[in-house]
């Protein structure tokens, strides 16, 4: 991959966390994200100690706040939908400022607030600490059938170029006066994405051919040993690990 | 659409962690045919685009816009097992590297926006050109296609967050408003993935795998008079006589999705209403407070009023894996036929 890629997603660094191998990196996030989903929405200090590992881990592999919470956008809709359950949630309900709440509703949009902000901060984390063609090996390391890697790997080489592709087309629309404000425009947009899948498989032909003539045999080269340690599994391990102390103590005092 | 953790309870995510892994092994044998050597390469491509092609917003009413799904459009340009294995992909990088969609609802979101949103579109798309043949009929069925399969996947989405979503909800009301406000969505979607497959048809006919049994032939003629003629696509046209003689496949294979999904959710109709009208009596008496179907630990799983809410999530997945596992090899069963009668085809013309 050249220059550019991904950026946006990556934080290159050298820290403890960085260095993990990408296969323990994923069993350890992979294995959070479990966890925190079968918390019961009840015990309120428990994820409240779930974000702390995970302030223990960000600081670990020196990603600050900042950047972690700015990657968090993308969570916005469904807290938009998190927001809506208590009132259309059914079952017993409240006055909280003159609203009508469901109870019911009231936990479950805490629910879904808090696990999948723990969840897509343990993804930021993942994604800011591993290189993308890094955790692809990974999952081959894992098992993950090698077409399903090697479709992945091919649509990370090529995202970049087609999202250029369509800015470009874009900025020619839009230089040419045009946005699309109603439906009439629709097909304004379908055709540009009609003349974009067009653009992006005649290009991939051509990339395939000449991968062909280059020697490509169907497999793509490891040339890196992503091989792990047990002493890497153990650190890798400490995440998860704290995080079921955490869920069978509090089952214990309960 | 995408999922994020603690929507659905564990049960759940796992079932449908299963049903997504089944399909995609399905798909991951039946690609290969669809795009031979170059599978990993194109479809990665095609990935690419479908990510991209997300990424357009359009304007659906004063204000607010969506988004593409894009399964529709990916099955029709490239296949439905490449497609499904593409929306897949873009699911996986999505969650893994842009941290859009929880990772254990990862199996409920390949589920739907992959499996579901694939079969019902590429069911209804072979439905209509099976009947209908020409271009107009291939752009006219794109737009069904992609319009119904919105709803249909929001619809799934309803029933999978009825048996085992995190929060209380009428099903019928969320059902109804989840299906018309999708149904909207779902004409922005049609009209899209139709007027690019016909854009797509107009300039390269032959890159549009629903569009191969309308695409004619390379014949080659040589200086003596002798006439070759080369199928294009793997799956190139099929004679009447043997497509007739199978006709029933398609039809048979939506006739019982239909009938398992409508038996399915009345079983299941019947039983949560059991399950809610318990809760309402015990949070009368101030016994319980908390609702049922919403979330418990993981050693809870097992018996709420008698009915194990794990099983239920477990027979819903089933029957959708069914149900899903018969169309597809209904379709295969078709594609496979193709590969003989392609050689007759080829026999009789030259």
């Amino acid at each position: 991959m050249g220059a550019g890629h991904a950026s946006r997603l990556f934080r290159p660094g050298d820290t403890l966390v960085h260095r993990l191998p990408p296969q323990c990196k994923l069993v350890a996030v992979a294995g959070f994200a479990l966890v925190v989903v079968a918390t019961p929405r009840e015990w309120f200090w428990a994820f409240g100690l779930y974000a702390v590992l995970l302030a223990v881990v960000a600081a670990l592999a020196r990603v600050p706040a900042g950047f972690v919470l700015r990657r968090m956008v993308v969570e916005v809709p469904f807290v938009a939908f998190a927001l809506a359950v208590p009132f259309i949630g059914s079952g017993e309900r409240t006055t909280f400022m003159g609203l009508s709440l469901s109870v019911a509703g009231l936990w479950a949009a805490w629910n879904i607030l808090a696990k999948a902000t723990l969840g897509v901060a343990a993804s930021v984390l993942l994604a800011a600490t591993t290189e993308p063609r890094l955790m692809l090996l990974g999952a081959q390391r894992l098992r993950l059938p090698p077409l399903l890697v090697q479709i992945a790997m091919f649509m990370l080489r090529y995202l970049d170029v087609i999202l250029d592709e369509m800015r470009r087309m874009r900025v020619a629309r839009e230089s040419r006066g045009f946005t699309a404000r109603d439906v009439r425009h629709i097909p304004v947009i379908a055709r540009s994405a009609g003349a974009l899948f067009i653009r992006s498989y005649e290009r991939g032909e051509r990339v395939h051919l000449a991968m062909l003539s280059r020697g490509y045999t169907g497999t793509m080269p490891v040339i890196q040993d992503v091989s792990a340690a047990s002493r890497q599994w153990l650190a890798a391990g400490m995440l998860p690990g704290a995080a079921l102390a955490v869920l069978l103590g509090s089952w214990g005092f309960t | 659409m995408h999922v994020p953790d603690g929507f659905f309870n564990a049960a759940v995510s796992l079932s449908a962690g299963v049903v997504a892994a089944a399909g995609v092994t399905v798909c991951l044998r039946g690609a290969r045919r669809e795009l031979d050597d170059r599978t990993a390469p194109m479809a990665g491509l095609v990935a690419a685009f479908i990510f991209a092609v997300q990424m357009l917003n359009f304007p659906v009413a004063a204000g607010t816009s969506g988004h593409l799904l894009g399964g529709a459009l990916a099955a029709i340009l490239v296949g439905p097992y490449t497609a499904v294995l593409c929306v897949a992909v873009v699911l996986l990088v999505q969650a893994f590297f842009f941290a859009d969609g929880g990772l254990t609802a990862l199996g409920v979101n390949i589920t739907l926006m992959g499996v579901v949103a694939v079969l019902v579109a590429w069911g209804v798309f072979r439905l209509i050109t099976r009947s209908v043949r020409g271009r107009g009929a291939v752009v006219a069925a794109s737009f069904v296609a992609a319009l119904l399969s919105v709803p249909a996947t929001a619809l799934v989405f309803t029933l999978l967050f009825w048996i085992g979503g995190t929060a209380p909800i009428e099903i019928g009301t969320v059902a109804a408003a989840m299906g018309g406000v999708h149904l909207l969505i779902g004409v922005g979607e049609g009209l899209i993935t139709a007027v690019t497959v016909s854009t797509v048809l107009a300039v390269r006919p032959d890159l549009v795998y629903g569009a191969r049994e309308i695409v004619a032939p390379l014949v080659l003629r040589g200086t003596d008079g002798d006439v070759t003629v080369v199928p294009g696509a793997p799956g190139a046209p099929v004679p009447a006589a043997t497509s007739r003689r199978r006709n029933w496949f398609l039809p048979a294979g939506v006739a019982a999705t239909a009938l398992l999904a409508g038996a399915v959710s009345f079983y299941a109709s019947s039983s949560p209403d059991g399950l809610e009208r318990v809760a309402e009596d015990k949070g009368f008496i101030g016994q319980a407070a908390d609702h049922p179907l919403g979330e418990q630990p993981l050693a809870d799983y097992g018996d709420v009023g008698g009915i194990p809410v794990g099983v239920a999530g477990l027979v819903g997945a089933g029957a959708t894996l069914v149900a899903g596992g018969g169309l597809f090899l209904a379709v295969r069963r078709r594609g496979g036929d193709s590969g003989p009668a392609d050689d007759r085809r080829e026999e009789a013309s030259v």
